[in-house]
């Protein structure tokens, strides 16, 4: 029996890295997936973006554990997509029990010069796009009657703060906010709302040029490798190690998700090798 | 391997249980007796027996030890004799712990305050402490985990010693995070709100949360209690502290140290 078994879970940013991650390991205890993802680039993030060959391998891998998934091309920016992929989901899968919004973005750059476009852009993507996720779900939610488990994806930077990531910092400090009220909104339908604060994850999010210009300044181009940065994320951290693993976040998800946290709501969970104890 | 104080009922037993059903053997202390002040019959020898009977119908092991978190010598002896007989130590949850009756901070008994603070907040220090070289010793690391509350993250009148105790575990916890971190040897703390078990379940406690009455009921406490929480229920089982201990004492949570981690059905954010 699994630990989410005969549940059904909304995941947005599915395509790849921890979104992928989180529906792949609910899919492995038991669960149904409502994968969304842009599946495309947008103009101010400096990394290459999902692809839907991406989406489509997050589908494969959940079919290979002989689970459903219903995947849609939807971008969190934009409430009519978010909900119709959702409702199109639940319609195919028959209900809802457990949504985690993970979609994010990353980009840098200082506050006081940064264009308009690059800070709402973050905050669009990172903040509103959580709540519209939400909303899209929580009718479903509450129609099925056994209460739910939602998780938004936050960050030690939604709990402390550094340089040139103002816009990033505020909008994950929101999503703590959105959290904590959703908390209250939502409990007497025994609906939990709990927050994860990875610190650096494995992922193409991380590991990116731009990632790496960001915490090595100081090194030429050509000297940003994964193997030059790992020490300057590891001496972040108190278990002295550069990054986490996806799956280390999707297991506080599952948890967050699973009735062993039957009474865990409003909690900010930090996965961060200490980080924020540091 | 885990080493569980305060192991005779309540909380300490389930975590004892949750445990051994996940493969854990088990070193267990609790203090077996009533300690002077507090408002409620403590444990007894019998019920730590139960504990081991339990523990040892799930086919594991487990020595079990009459100790005081008080008495650190106690504690070493207790420790080093279940490493010696069970061969390592893993898993540290410092759960012992104490509640009195109701008083103001300036009503409070110098006694009183210190009988508090020796086992709240010294104890899990000591019980830490016992237990450090044996986790260090195999180099593999390890989880220990310190039982605070929801009185050690906000402030409660009529219960100052309390309060200090469990917000002083918080220190501890994230000072040992940093001390331990280079061991790989992880440190949380886990916040339950109430709990039903005999320490929240008696006449000291429903006077507590319900001074507008003179002689109130379980039911006038459920009442006064759910108020307090986000999700509609009055208290929480062991059980759920056990598979919060029991999700951080495991490898799913093998990046996760220094946080505070309530279960408190949203009692935080009320």
């Amino acid at each position: 029996m699994g630990r989410v078994e005969g549940k059904v879970a909304f995941v947005t940013g599915a395509a790849r890295g921890q979104g992928r991650s989180h529906a792949i390991r609910l899919a492995q205890e038991g669960a149904d997936i409502i994968a969304v993802d842009i599946a495309a680039q947008m103009d101010t993030v400096p990394y290459p973006m999902a692809t839907p060959e991406d989406l489509a391998e997050t589908v494969r891998q959940v079919e290979a554990l002989d689970r459903r998934i219903v995947a849609t091309q939807a971008d969190v920016r934009d409430f009519e997509q978010v909900k119709k992929a959702v409702d199109d989901g639940v319609a195919q899968l028959g209900r809802l029990d457990i949504v985690v919004a993970n979609a994010g973005i990353f980009s840098q750059g200082q506050l006081e010069t940064m264009d308009d476009t690059t800070f709402t852009d973050m905050i669009d993507v990172n903040l509103t796009g959580v709540w519209r996720s939400v909303k899209a779900a929580v009718p479903h939610l509450r129609a099925g009657g056994q209460g739910g488990s939602v998780i938004l994806t936050s960050s030690t930077a939604g709990l402390s703060a550094s340089q040139n990531t103002g816009h990033y910092s505020a909008a994950k400090h929101g999503v703590v906010g959105l959290m904590r009220t959703l908390a209250l909104e939502l409990g007497q339908d025994r609906i939990r709302v709990n927050s994860v604060h990875p610190t650096a994850v494995d992922t193409d999010m991380i590991q990116n040029e731009a990632m790496y210009e960001l915490f090595a300044p100081d090194l030429p181009a050509e000297g940003r490798t994964r193997e030059a940065l790992a020490p300057r994320f590891g001496s972040l951290t108190v278990l002295e190690i550069p990054w986490v693993e996806a799956v280390d976040i999707s297991n506080a998800v599952l948890w967050l998700a699973s009735d062993e946290a039957r009474y865990v709501t409003g909690v900010t969970l930090p996965v961060d090798a200490g980080q924020l104890t540091k | 391997m885990a080493f569980v104080t305060g192991a005779a009922r309540g909380h300490g037993r389930s975590h004892a249980i949750r445990l051994a059903q996940e493969g854990a053997d088990i070193i267990a202390v609790d203090i077996c007796e009533t300690v002077p002040g507090t408002s409620y019959p403590g444990a007894t020898a019998e019920d730590l027996a139960e504990t081991v009977r339990e523990v040892e119908a799930l086919d594991r092991r487990i020595v079990a030890a009459k100790a005081d978190v008080r008495d650190l010598a106690r504690l070493r002896e207790v420790v080093a004799d279940g490493v010696a007989q069970l061969g390592r130590l893993d898993i540290v949850v410092a759960n012992a712990g104490i509640s009195t009756d109701p008083l103001t901070a300036d009503e409070l008994s110098e006694d009183a305050w210190s009988t508090m603070i020796d086992v709240n907040l010294s104890g899990v220090w000591k019980t830490v402490t016992a237990a450090l070289p044996h986790l260090k010793a195999h180099g593999e690391g390890g989880s220990i985990i310190l039982t605070s509350s929801e009185a050690g993250l906000r402030g409660y009148e009529n219960t100052a010693h309390y309060v200090s105790a469990k917000h002083g575990v918080v220190g501890l916890m994230r000072t040992l995070t940093l001390e331990l971190g280079r061991h790989k040897i992880r440190v949380n703390s886990v916040h339950p709100t109430q709990v039903d078990t005999d320490m929240i379940q008696n006449d000291a406690i429903y006077r507590l949360f319900r001074p507008d009455l003179e002689n109130p009921t379980k039911d006038d406490f459920a009442a006064a209690s759910q108020s307090l929480m986000a999700l509609p229920i009055p208290w929480v089982e062991s059980v759920d502290i056990s598979n919060a201990v029991l999700f951080l004492a495991s490898d799913e949570a093998r990046y996760i140290t220094g946080v505070p981690l309530p279960v408190d059905a949203g009692n935080y954010l009320k």
